[in-house]
């Protein structure tokens, strides 16, 4: 491993180019098949009854008269559910696959119609009479942990496949999730400190849009086999949950993912396919479940976040302490909230070096939509205050900035977390480097702000990572991976690693996968892990291979494996030399055969640090604010990708320009507004996402390659850091361009434009005027 | 109802029911699985095809309006098939989609553009796409994929236009 990550640059044949995407050709032809293309023989559509209520009692559902539609097969209820081990969740079993005695969001799927097409199911949705009993509902935060106030649960759950949970209060409390983190001695930190600043954010709750909107194909026949065609990110975890709902032994539990039309993480871990599985149970025959974007709306969000925070440094301006706490609102059900909860604790800390820290976050219940992953995994949330503050905090000392980040970081090999992995980055290059990109803007122009922002993630999930490559006599190769290519580039880039390893033309590698039933197990895709655990394990097995062609080798040439050189491709005896695929066929004497290598990669050896790696990110930008509208757009965006090395540099700039794009519609025009019990903007009309005319005048994807990740060659994850930095980014170029400071985002033309109008109430007219500018300058106004 | 209509350079007929809308007759009827459902109401442009060479979004738009029109869809784009149109490789040269789901609407779209007018500038192409949604790339590398399309497609325009001369 060491070796292969001093290697030259210059040494690699394929990996480190920009190759063609291996589903490039499928994907602008019309030919790549998604999840929702799918359909089988005999196979039935499902129409889900969805909750009007946030918070109710279920007396009676009555489904004779549905039933009787034509075209309705059958309709399945909460009531028919006995038999099967309903409540599902990876973290927390708390999410019946189907409202069973209560609703506990508008929107919850109360009953499911399996019709012989779309049409019938849809039409006899109205014919089913529920009886409900309202309750008061938990709408926010507040009144969920107001003492003896209603509980959205009230139930005891058990912990799901995840290790670590142990503790479900939902039975006494709202509370999904609780996590501490502290070190040092906070409170006489900020009692001895030279200044502190503190104060409260507002994060808002989000939707992803993945533009293809969940579906799940399931077919459980007749021999108790399921199996399940599926948009999940990550279909190990799917299957899992499966084989517990219905009692089933993993072998008798397929999951098979397709391409996949976007995630961001809002396809992680199980959403449809339970409820979509059980409908196959039900009528024995294969049913699909095809949700719109509007219900899509009504299945999983972001956690938004109410973030208090403090910073105290002394008077070297050096960062002595922090101190937060963060109140997510997670929604009905916990999902991978308890996760977001655990990341967004640690990740307030960012890449600072930090004394004293002590940080509460708890992940509440509500009667609203449940909350799960969304790209950055708890980092977006909290990144927009902590680098706020720091801008903020720079100001009140008289310090740049930037140079207040600089005197501050960690340096590569420097520990943030006491007892976790050292930093295995360069933040300090990586800001630098944007600032000096945003500066050769030039002077800074009047209404024009610009700012550096970073945020620093445990990324990379629970390192459990199998693969295999069959190794064929013709020279081709199959790497199996239960990785989802989900539109990162992950056929590709673990091709190209196979390609690099086995010495072989790209386009003799084909990708198998993912499908639980052919491929090994792979945990997850998400916590940008594919390109360093996946791409690592390929590498392995191809590695593994090899050593197989080797021993071959000397028995064929009856000579010691010392006695020839391995050269990429194969070996070098004397004048001999021998590919792979040839030692393969001379070794079985068989055309058509083929070997395998396989890698296990578990949390040991390099892979026994947590994290995985750090994902860093960074982001710079310039904007240009019109001061009559309030509207603030984005004139630069410079993005920094520090990843070890670039399997694939022009995908990894994509994925730093996607994430950031997708920071961009938080930062400046995405939220989710609920009006009481109610989702008020839950359709693409009204939920405005990042459009070409929002693209910057000028855009720079910077990568730094230092080799310095545990993935193969040096690598390490990327692609999600971008989201992180931008609000405050966003927020602290503002506060350059007008003096004022908004501590909650979405930063609308009416937020900013409100804030603009409150300055002028405030200060008379000869004291308007923008901040100091700072002495050394990331954003050099003009001097 | 019977119609019949053009469909990727070939004549079709087909039995419909009135109320069908043009994305569901291509994915069931026809099979064509490259139009991409998303927001099922004008917003996203995934659905995008193209009717008598305009784009429209099939999503909303009802199948018995294709009457003794022509349709294209991602499938007809590469002609002859097998060769591809010069934006389906520009989007290939400039990595112009992630996930791939906005990308047939994306292409048909930018296809109708560069029809109407070749010497289309940047400001242009973002007017004009900005009924599609992307939501992996962050649209760069679509802008840098519909500028190559256009030079080439310029390029053969003005070859064509000295042959006929």
């Amino acid at each position: 491993m060491s070796d292969a990550n001093k290697r030259d640059a210059k040494a690699f044949a394929v990996v480190n180019h920009s190759v063609p995407r291996a589903d490039g050709v499928a994907k602008v032809t019309g030919s790549a098949t998604y999840a929702s293309d799918i359909t089988l023989e005999r196979m039935a559509w499902a129409k889900l009854l969805r909750s009007p209520f946030a918070h109710a009692k279920i007396l009676a559902i009555d489904v004779s008269e549905a039933k009787r539609q034509p075209g309705v097969i059958e309709v399945l209820t909460g009531n028919d559910l006995g038999s099967l081990r309903p409540y599902y969740g990876h973290a927390v079993k708390d999410h019946p696959l189907l409202a069973i005695g209560k609703v506990r969001f508008v929107g919850e799927p109360v009953a499911a119609v399996i019709g012989a097409d779309q049409l019938s199911a849809q039409e006899a949705l109205d014919k089913i009479k529920v009886e409900y009993e309202e309750l008061v509902p938990v709408l926010d935060v507040e009144s969920a942990l107001a003492p003896g106030g209603v509980l959205v649960h009230g139930m005891d759950y058990i912990g799901g496949a995840f290790r670590g949970f142990d503790d479900f209060p939902g039975g006494t409390k709202n509370i999904c999730q609780a996590v501490h983190v502290e070190w040092g001695d906070v409170d006489a930190a900020f009692a001895s400190a030279a200044h502190i600043a503190e104060g409260e954010y507002y994060f808002p709750m989000v939707y992803a849009y993945a533009m293809e909107p969940y579906v799940a194909v399931a077919d459980y026949d007749s021999k108790g086999q399921l199996t399940v065609y599926s948009s999940a990110q990550h279909p190990f975890m799917v299957r899992h949950d499966l084989a517990e709902i219905f009692d089933l032994p993993l072998n008798s539990v397929r999951v098979i993912v397709p391409y996949v039309g976007g995630g961001y993480g809002s396809k992680s871990y199980t959403k449809i396919e339970p409820l979509t599985a059980a409908c196959s149970w039900k009528v024995s025959r294969p049913v699909k479940l095809q949700l719109s974007v509007e219900e899509a709306f009504l299945t999983t969000r972001s956690d938004d976040a109410r973030v208090y925070i403090r910073t105290a440094v002394d008077d070297s301006g050096k960062l002595i302490a922090k101190q937060a706490t963060i109140h997510l609102d997670t929604g009905a059900y916990a999902e991978n909230s308890p996760m977001v909860c655990r990341k967004a604790a640690n990740r307030i800390v960012g890449p600072y070096r930090f004394p004293h820290v002590r940080v509460d976050c708890l992940a509440i219940y509500t009667n609203t939509v449940p909350a799960s992953s969304y790209r950055g995994l708890g980092a977006a949330q909290i990144t927009f205050p902590v680098e706020s503050q720091m801008d903020e905090l720079a100001h009140k000392i008289g310090c740049d900035p930037q140079e207040f980040r600089l005197r501050n970081l960690a340096h590569s090999g420097e520990s943030i977390h006491p007892g976790l992995r050292p930093i295995d980055a360069d933040v300090p290059g990586d800001i630098r480097l944007a600032a000096e990109t945003l500066r050769s803007n030039g002077p800074l122009a009047l209404k024009h702000g610009r700012s550096v922002c970073c945020s620093c993630s445990d990324a990379g999930a629970h390192p459990v990572t199998l693969a295999m490559v069959h190794v064929y006599a013709d020279g081709s190769v199959s790497v199996m991976s239960g990785s989802t290519e989900i539109g990162q580039g992950s056929h590709t880039v673990l091709a190209q690693i196979a390609a690099e390893e086995m010495g072989v033309p790209l386009g003799k590698v084909r990708l198998v996968g993912s499908d639980t039933g052919v491929t090994l197990f792979e945990r997850s895709t998400g916590a940008s892990r594919t390109t360093t655990l996946m791409g690592r394990a390929v590498m392995e097995a191809c590695r593994e291979a090899i050593t197989q062609c080797k021993s071959m080798a000397a028995e064929l040439l009856g000579v010691p494996a010392g006695e020839f050189t391995e050269e990429r491709g194969g070996i070098r005896h004397g004048k001999d030399w021998l590919s792979w695929p040839e030692i393969i066929e001379r070794y079985f004497q068989m055309e058509g055969c083929g070997i395998i290598g396989r890698a296990y990669l578990r949390r040991a050896g390099a892979l026994k640090a947590v994290p995985v790696f750090w994902e860093i990110g960074v982001v710079g930008v310039e904007i240009a604010l019109d001061e009559e509208t309030g509207k603030i757009s984005l004139d630069t965006l410079v993005t920094v990708g520090d990843v070890g090395l670039a399997i694939h540099p022009a995908m990894t700039e994509s994925q730093d320009l996607g994430a950031a794009t997708m920071g961009l519609g938080i930062g400046l025009f995405e939220e989710l507004i609920y009006e009481g019990q109610q989702l008020m903007n839950g359709t693409l009309l009204e939920y405005r996402v990042p459009r070409f005319s929002d693209l910057a005048r000028r855009v720079e994807l910077k990568l730094v390659e230092n080799h310095d990740g545990v993935g193969p060659y040096g690598a390490k994850g990327g692609g999600e850091g971008c989201v992180n930095p931008i609000g405050a980014c966003l927020a602290n170029a503002l506060y350059q361009a007008a003096g004022v400071r908004i501590r909650r985002l979405p930063l609308t033309p009416e937020r900013v434009w409100k804030a603009l109008q409150e300055q002028k109430s405030q200060a008379p007219a000869s004291q308007r005027k923008p901040p100091a500018a700072p002495k050394t300058d990331v954003t050099k106004t003009t001097a | 109802m019977k119609i019949g209509f053009e469909l990727n350079g070939k004549a079709a007929s087909l039995e419909i029911e009135p109320r069908e809308t043009l994305a569901e007759v291509l994915r069931a009827r026809c099979r064509l699985t490259g139009v991409k459902l998303s927001c099922e109401a004008q917003v996203c442009g995934s659905c995008t095809v193209l009717v008598d060479g305009l784009p429209v979004s099939a999503c909303t738009y009802l199948a018995y309006e294709i009457r003794d029109k022509r349709v294209t869809t991602i499938e007809g784009l590469a002609d002859p098939p097998g060769r591809l149109h010069p934006l389906q490789q520009a989007f290939l040269d400039h990595f112009a989609f992630q996930c791939g789901f906005c990308t047939p609407g994306m292409i048909l779209a930018a296809k109708s553009l560069l029809d109407e007018n070749v010497h289309v500038s940047d400001e242009e192409i973002i007017a004009y796409m900005s009924g599609n949604l992307c939501r992996c790339t962050g649209y760069l590398g679509i802008l840098k994929a519909i500028r190559q399309a256009s030079a080439e497609m310029k390029a053969t325009w003005k070859e064509n236009r000295r042959r006929l001369e």
